[in-house]
């Protein structure tokens, strides 16, 4: 059987290397990949904890949880690749800090 | 260690390494495909967590759809990327302190949370029913409100990604 500090552990350094991700990427493509990864430790604990405190009796809310934050995943996915595709349409360029094109 | 304690272990360390990849990675096509095999590798950890329904979505919806949305964004803008020589920026050692002191942090904060002991060591075995589930998310008693609120959310999200991503005239010249 597998402790669930195990599934803890896993999400937690998923999340981690997501936020190193998305702190020190330079291409915006990177950034959203590591957003990604971090909804993905999300989903994990999530799972995790539903299967222990209630895979038994039939309480359907963490399951409800996992599938807003896929829906949530996919439309942030949608929305992100789109504005970096239009700015570099503009600006030629999708490395993070160059894209300023909102700056007074 | 039972044989799912070792498929659990294996999985794990295909995760980590390969989310570990899709930061370092010096060409962004290498690291998206590294991001796939992580994404396949949450798919099985959820497989073990016997919610056979989320490892099919997480296969279909990641694997099939955003990853797919990202390579097709990576190669539509190649050209920008060959010019840059790091991947990472210039305050990437900030960036890895913030990451460490998170790191030790939460492990402090592990360590010290007692309820972790209240959790069963044997679990019961599993009660998964699709259509339960399927019901209860378009009952009004339950679950409608939420459900309706995430399909707005993701049709003005589509939305939205088709306006900013349509080319204005202007920018056809």
């Amino acid at each position: 059987m597998i402790p669930l500090s195990w599934y803890l552990i896993l999400s937690g350094l998923l999340f981690l290397i997501g936020l190193l991700a998305v702190l020190i990427r330079r291409n915006a493509i990177g950034i959203l990949m590591g957003v990604e990864l971090i909804l993905n430790a999300a989903n994990i604990n999530l799972l995790a904890f539903w299967r222990y405190l209630y895979g038994y009796n039939g309480d359907l809310r963490g399951q409800v949880f996992v599938i807003v934050i896929f829906v949530v995943a996919a439309a942030e996915a949608a929305v992100g690749l789109a504005m970096i595709i239009s700015a570099y349409r503009r600006k030629n360029t999708i490395v993070a800090n160059d894209i300023d094109l909102l700056k007074g | 260690m039972s044989a799912q304690q070792f498929f659990f272990i294996v999985t794990a360390f295909v995760i980590l390494f390969s989310a570990m990849m899709t930061v370092l990675s010096h060409k962004m096509m290498h690291s998206a495909l590294w991001f796939v095999l992580a994404l396949l590798g949450v798919a099985v950890i959820y497989a073990l967590l016997e919610a056979s329904f989320f490892a099919v979505v997480q296969v279909l919806v990641y694997v099939g759809a955003i990853a797919i949305l990202i390579i097709f964004s990576v190669m539509l803008t190649r050209k920008a990327m060959e010019d840059t020589g790091s991947p990472v920026n210039k305050t990437w050692v900030l960036s890895l302190v913030i990451v460490l002191l998170t790191t030790v942090g939460g492990f402090l904060a592990f360590r010290t949370w007692g309820a972790l002991k209240a959790f069963p060591a044997d679990l019961l075995p599993v009660h998964y029913d699709i259509g339960e589930l399927g019901l209860a998310l378009v009952d009004p008693e339950r679950f409608a409100l939420p459900f309706e609120v995430t399909s707005i959310l993701l049709l003005a999200a589509l939305v939205g990604a088709i306006y900013i991503a349509f080319g204005r005239k202007e920018d056809n010249q």
